[in-house]
């Protein structure tokens, strides 16, 4: 691997990390989409700020951008607060507004300013390695990674300062009033956080993609634990894993890197959705299948019990009559039989089915809990 | 600037084209906004990325039907996907829609990446898929989009009993037999035919700005769901012959993010003008009722003063009024007096009269 190479898979894992963290508790406020709200009207900060600095590595860019992702988020509340539009609707109203705003400033004066909308919407990692970051005659590295960095230990420190309020106010907001503290201030607060990192996303990824990197490895984590801390940890190793074998997938197609760590995120997820351990896809229908077999056999056991002994035992017991009693396909009760055998509930013999003692003792204890 | 409309070919076919888009998109999108998925479309319009490059993979063709059908495929897909996620885990309707939308859109730009790495020439203008480019339609563009279009609002006509129903009381419509779950399919299938349609000219990530702003500007003139529809077809068609034409006129004003913006200017006048919902309006009617209910206290505390004070005109000065009235009976009083329900005795004494005593009556029967 070359230096270069290194260095993107840096940013991708910063970027990616830095990402999950404020995502985490976007997905548990049920405020996705408001991130995909701010990351398109974030470009609108961006543009407005570049023509006033002129430099867009500048700092103030960043306060700009960011401010515009509040204003959205303020902007939003705004239009739901008048009772005219819900809240799915003023997001599909506000962000394409400002962000249409955005585009018209960037192409009315494209001669002037060095800003293309396919960056800023798509992201180019690729080249990021050679803009330098250079303070005090010394080379720190790639802009993007010492931007990035610094934004990912931002939302560290104040993900774990705040983690107590964050944490009642998302899953209690009742309770989190109740207790005094702002929900206004908590929102908006988290909102700023997802801003600041939205537009120092923005040029490695675009901002399309911090959509993909806020929600879906949180998404993903939310899947398989039921805990806070260990879903931010579950998601912050997400992104990293999706942000190291992205790149090599994009290496390897010769393709977008934002894209292949999209669609890496992508098969986490669907990884998580089918395989998860106890409430993975897989895991349920295999536990339904399991309860489909055992509930058959305790009505089979049920039934032969129910005829023990009496004059119609020899009747009720036999396979065939069963099957048309309790309406069971040819295929399915010789299943069930042969799981009931297996599982000494019954013995099979000539004269038909008989229970054993365990077979018994299982219809008793079903009869008794009905 | 508006006869050149009739003159010029090219303005002709682009704001056609662009008021075609506007008229399916707002009357379709109609159901997406009563039904609160203003943000299915999207998901639907950015997830339809990987539908157009992997349609041009398959085909090898680049023809506006054949990249249409593709990007319709992945938009359903995405849909079925986004609905799966939301019945089968705990995961809300707002982060299936993002992880879709953006997973899908990665994907896309994997695939597009890909095809654009790859000698072959043949692929370039693919990615005006991204952003659309209205000047580039032609007359055929127009006519496919009219012949969709009005085959996906003939359905929606077809089932307009059923889909009302299904917008407004899922529940009494299952109750009813109707099968909730395969209308949902073709409400979503008609959604994504609208969206479709209008990629190649307003592009995907501004084509969910043609679906709610429309129905949502009209939803506010009337409460009606033809009227909203018809309303939200005449809203897209204005906003895509006005952003058509004025991108037309100034140089480096792109026709997509135009159209946006006028979506957006008559979305805030209906919010603001529209009678009876609008702010103005409400600020109005309200002013109105507390205006009311300030001269029926002052009515209400006469005729009481009236019925200690009885037999004898006797008059009773503002200050003894102003418990009920506030600051400013003087006022109120003097309102009565013109509608001849209070009278004046003397300098600041003031009486019922019997119009006005009927009249507190009447109010207090009322309650």
């Amino acid at each position: 691997m070359t230096s270069a190479q290194v260095e993107i898979q840096l940013i991708a894992v910063v970027v990616s990390v830095g990402c999950a963290l404020p995502g985490v508790f976007l997905v548990l406020r049920r405020l996705a989409m408001a991130s995909d709200a701010i990351t398109h009207s974030v470009l609108l900060g961006i543009v407005v700020a570049f023509f006033v600095v002129r430099d867009l590595s500048s700092p103030a860019l960043v306060a700009g951008a960011a401010l515009t992702g509040l204003v959205t988020v303020w902007l939003i509340e705004l239009l739901r607060r008048t009772g005219l539009v819900r809240e799915d609707a003023a997001i599909g109203l506000v962000f394409p507004a400002l962000f249409s705003i955005g585009v018209i400033l960037v192409s009315r004066y494209a001669g002037s300013v060095h800003l293309d909308i396919d960056v800023v919407l798509l992201g180019d990692v690729a080249f990021a390695p050679f803009d330098r970051f250079v303070l005090f005659g010394w080379d720190w590295g790639p802009a993007a990674l010492v931007k990035m960095t610094a934004i990912l230990l931002l939302n560290a420190v104040l993900i774990g300062a705040f983690w107590k309020e964050l944490k009642v106010a998302s899953f209690d907001p009742g309770l989190a009033y109740a207790l005094g503290f702002s929900p206004a201030l908590v929102h908006y607060g988290l909102m700023g956080l997802v801003s600041v990192t939205a537009v120092g996303a923005f040029d490695a990824v675009g901002s399309i993609l911090v959509v993909a990197l806020m929600v879906g490895p949180p998404v993903t984590a939310y899947l398989l634990t039921d805990r806070l801390g260990t879903m931010v940890g579950l998601a912050a190793a997400m992104g990293a894993t999706g942000g190291i074998a992205g790149y090599w997938l994009a290496y390897w197609l010769d393709a977008s890197i934002a894209g292949s760590i999209a669609a890496v995120i992508g098969l986490q997820f669907a990884a998580a959705l089918f395989l998860a351990p106890g409430r993975g896809l897989v895991a349920l229908w295999r536990r339904r299948a399991r309860q489909r077999v055992r509930f058959a056999e305790t009505m089979l056991a049920i039934h032969l019990l129910t005829h023990e002994g009496r004059p119609e035992a020899a009747v009720e017991s036999r396979l065939d009559h069963l099957r048309e009693l309790l309406r069971w396909d040819e295929p399915f009760a010789d299943r069930i039989v042969r799981s009931a055998v297996r599982g000494r509930l019954v013995t099979a013999g000539a004269g038909g089915l008989e229970l054993t003692d365990r077979g018994r003792e299982l219809a008793a204890e079903a009869i008794a809990e009905s | 600037m508006v006869t050149e409309l009739f003159t010029d070919y090219t303005l002709r076919t682009i704001a056609l084209g662009a008021a075609l888009i506007g008229i399916v998109s707002g009357s379709l999108g109609t159901y997406a906004v009563l039904r609160r998925q203003s943000l299915l479309g999207d998901t639907i319009s950015h997830a339809a990325l990987p539908g157009i490059a992997a349609a041009f993979v398959l085909t090898g063709s680049k023809a506006s039907i054949v990249l249409v059908a593709g990007a319709a495929a992945a938009g359903f897909a995405a849909t079925l996907c986004v609905f799966a996620i939301v019945r089968t885990t705990r995961v809300k309707l707002d982060a299936a829609l993002a992880l879709v939308l953006s997973v899908f859109f990665g994907a896309g730009l994997v695939l597009l990446t890909w095809i654009q790495s790859r000698p072959d020439a043949r692929q370039a203008g693919l990615d005006t898929y991204l952003f659309g480019q209205a000047a580039a339609l032609v007359q055929r563009d127009v006519v496919s989009i009219a012949a969709l279009g009005a085959a996906a609002l003939l359905v929606a006509l077809a089932f307009w009993k059923e889909l009302k129903l299904l917008s407004f009381d899922p529940d009494f419509a299952a109750t009813l037999g109707l099968r909730i779950r395969a209308l949902d399919v073709l409400l979503t299938g008609l959604l994504v035919v609208a969206i479709v349609i209008g990629l190649q000219a307003v592009g995907v990530v501004l084509m969910t700005a043609m679906v709610v702003p429309p129905p949502a500007a009209a939803r506010q003139w009337t409460d009606r769901l033809g009227a909203m529809m018809v309303i939200a077809a005449a809203i897209g068609a204005l906003a895509g012959i006005g952003g058509a034409v004025l991108s037309a006129q100034a140089e480096h004003l792109p026709t997509g993010p135009t159209i946006v913006v006028c979506l957006t200017a008559l979305v805030l006048v209906s919010i603001l003008f529209a009678p009876r919902r609008g702010l103005v309006a409400r600020r109005w009617l309200e002013r109105g009722r507390a205006r009311r209910l300030r001269l029926q206290a002052v009515l209400g505390g006469l005729e009481a003063l009236a019925r200690e004070h009885e037999g004898g005109a006797h008059g009773h000065s503002a200050a003894v009024l102003r418990l009920a009235g506030g600051a400013r009976v003087e006022e109120q009083l003097e309102e009565l007096r013109r509608r001849g329900l209070a009278e004046r005795l003397g300098e600041d004494e003031w009486a019922v009269t019997r119009a006005g005593r009927e009249e507190a009556q009447r109010l207090e029967d009322e309650r």
